[in-house]
């Protein structure tokens, strides 16, 4: 058994549309270990959810992809489409955000989170089936009786919890969240967060999470990209960057959640200006110049490269180190 | 105008449930809002903080209570509430969802001017569209006329955001509501849209009311914070006070939990807020109250009120600190007499 669970290799996405070639995803490598958390932040359209669905070989057909992703070392974009089916849920499994929505009002949710494990072994005992989801529900922090209910008679984040149960339910060594708790409110989501980082302390799994807010993945990960138009600009351990981020960018995703209790964030709420770059027509540059307090006339003579400074960490701007 | 803009004295609103039993969405809350004051109502979903917001806005006709705007109770009659509307403008949570896919930018900005038939009768005599073009500037969006045929798939979320807050101003408002405005907002779009409704405060003295479960953004922009649970205010004060020492036991679990406060140990709170059917007796969080599980409240010995006595409704001082609580009440007593 490695510890590597997924690397991702210089993978690029390019959707083709009738307006043009949308580069979602530039170049990004990345690796998950067991038992670590690795997040990645970015806001809509940097490519996050694109990477994400990747994964699992869940993009668009139109889609066009390079590079290579590897999970438990086999790579998923030249697997067999059998491997494939038996690699999404056992071998890793998405959970995604707006749980209402990926919940079939219809069923009861012990049913939905029986149905991947039914497919994937089918020779299980139906009673050894209903344990199995009572266990699950249980590891969720919802009584097993709850099986028996159907999703309007769940609050959100008993939802939400349902979601992570199947995620779960093929005990699969690397789980995908994709803003499993966007929707959620403070308290609800320190609930979720704590049984996600329970399992992967308990289970053993690795864990790819995604989110907008920097804050959150602070708290959660290990290590944490952020990415803006597509690549990754700053990788580093979880709390550094955070705390001293290197790159402008996520210096102004840390800045946007303040401090409570920090005088210089009262009456003083910490923007972006500007919105992200059109994919189609990116600059030759860094493509987060317009936005950057700290460009010069450098910064749009070529796109810089991830570089590496002190204790691993990573960052692609030339700015850094200088005053 | 007297003191005080918009009032809530005592409001109770109930639903009836499906199986006829009755939920008391707010039961006795008290709140005030001054003109050109940012206020903040947060809590948990389930708090009551949105049937408060949508009872002072005359959405909500309370079984008990009183809301008053300026010197007068609220008229629920349909010219009552017209009136209202006008002075009282709503920016919904949702602005994907707020805004008619189906009309431009401009034609959303004018539909209110249009429905109060404000064109005919501005003060300044400015035309629908010179109207129209202020409102959106106003709210960040310049130049306005370049965005007057614009849909809103051609928008990004933030852009959305500011035409359905330059909606709301080219009304002329005296309070601006606003319903967690940021929040299915990405974080780099949040300040910009926070420095707005404190830019907007600044130049034409707008208050705001601002409903959210995120307290960073009451610390961003809030001159006051009032913390609801189960229909009730249970503390309220200057948002320093509030968020930098918290009394009641709710609130300061509320704040533990937001993400990379380092000097609190989390206190995350067990299930959710109870059912509205069957509110606790004694003090309301009595049944998920940390301070009476751990046995703090015993040592002080509150645990029984805790239990047994009913709390008070808070009054909406807008300049005090309150709370309702038995154990951060005896604590406040014992820390005034050793003063």
């Amino acid at each position: 058994m490695t510890a590597r669970l997924l690397e991702i290799e210089d993978l690029s996405v390019t959707y083709r549309t009738g307006e043009g070639d949308v580069p979602a995803v530039r170049g990004v490598s990345l690796t998950v270990d067991r038992g670590e958390i690795v997040g990645v932040a970015g806001e809509s359209g940097c490519g996050k959810s694109t990477l994400a669905s990747t994964v699992l070989r869940l993009q668009p057909p139109s889609a066009e992809v390079s590079g290579a992703v590897r999970v438990l070392g086999d790579d998923v974009m030249t697997m067999r489409w059998g491997d494939l089916r038996t690699l999404r849920w056992a071998g890793a499994s998405i959970v995604f955000q707006g749980a209402l929505h990926s919940l079939n009002p219809v069923h009861r949710v012990g049913r939905q989170i029986a149905e991947p494990i039914e497919l994937h072994e089918p020779d299980l005992a139906e009673g050894e089936v209903t344990r199995r989801v009572g266990d699950l529900l249980e590891q969720v922090g919802l009584p097993a009786a709850r099986a028996a209910a159907y999703p309007h008679q769940l609050s959100g984040g008993q939802r939400q919890r349902v979601m992570i149960a199947m995620a779960l339910a093929c005990k699969p060594d690397l789980v995908i969240a994709d803003e499993p708790t966007t929707a959620l409110d403070v308290m609800v989501q320190s609930q979720v967060l704590d049984v996600l980082s329970g399992l992967v302390a308990e289970l053993g799994v690795g864990m790819l999470f995604i989110s907008h807010d920097l804050s959150v993945l602070a708290d959660l990960c290990d290590r944490i990209a952020v990415m803006y138009a597509g690549r990754v600009v700053e990788l580093g351990a979880a709390d550094e960057v955070f705390t001293r981020p290197l790159h402008p960018y996520a210096a102004a995703l840390s800045a946007a959640f303040p401090r409570i209790g920090d005088p210089a964030a009262r009456y003083a709420p910490a923007g972006l200006g500007g919105d992200p770059p059109d994919l189609r027509l990116l600059p030759d540059g860094c493509p987060f110049t317009p936005r950057c307090p700290r460009a010069v006339e450098e910064c749009s003579h070529a796109e810089p490269p991830l570089a590496t400074y002190d204790a691993g960490r990573q960052a692609a701007c030339i700015r850094v180190g200088q005053a | 105008m007297s003191g005080e803009l918009l009032t809530a004295t005592g409001v109770r609103v109930e639903f009836a449930t499906r199986g006829g039993q009755v939920a008391r969405a707010l039961d006795g809350a008290d709140v005030q809002l001054s003109p050109g004051e940012v206020l903040a109502l947060v809590g948990e979903s389930g708090s009551g903080k949105t049937t408060l917001a949508r009872t002072l806005m005359g959405l909500e006709k309370p079984a008990a209570g009183e809301v008053r705007f300026g010197d007068r109770p609220l008229d629920y009659s349909v010219k009552g509430l017209r009136h209202l509307r006008r002075r009282v403008q709503m920016v919904l949570q949702d602005p994907a969802g707020a805004l008619n896919p189906r009309h431009t930018v401009y034609d959303s900005v004018a539909e209110g001017l249009r429905i109060h038939g404000l064109v005919d009768g501005d003060p300044q005599g400015r035309s629908e569209t010179e109207t129209v073009a202020a409102a959106l500037s106003s709210a960040g969006l310049r130049p306005p006329e370049a965005l007057f045929l614009r849909y809103p798939h051609e928008l990004s979320g933030g852009q959305r955001q500011r035409v359905l807050i330059a909606g709301a101003l080219a009304m002329a408002p005296d309070l601006l509501v606003a319903d967690e405005p940021v929040s299915s907002l990405d974080a780099s779009i949040r300040g910009e849209i926070l420095a707005l409704l404190l830019k907007l405060r600044e130049e034409l003295g707008l208050g705001v009311l601002v409903v959210t479960h995120d307290l960073g953004l009451a610390w961003n922009i809030a001159d006051r914070v009032a913390v609801m649970y189960l229909g009730r205010v249970v503390e309220q004060g200057p948002t320093e006070e509030v968020l930098s020492d918290p009394q009641h036991p709710y609130t300061q679990a509320l704040l533990s939990v937001v993400p990379e406060t380092e000097r609190m140990e989390p206190v995350v709170l067990k299930g959710e807020i109870p059912d509205p059917t069957r509110i606790p007796g004694g003090c309301r969080f009595h049944p998920r109250c940390p301070a009476l599980a751990d046995g703090t409240a015993a040592a002080a010995g509150v645990a029984d009120a805790c239990r047994g006595t009913a709390l008070p409704v808070l009054p909406a001082d807008p300049a005090g600190h309150v709370v309702a609580c038995h154990l951060a009440t005896l604590v406040g007593q014992a820390g005034e007499s050793s003063s």
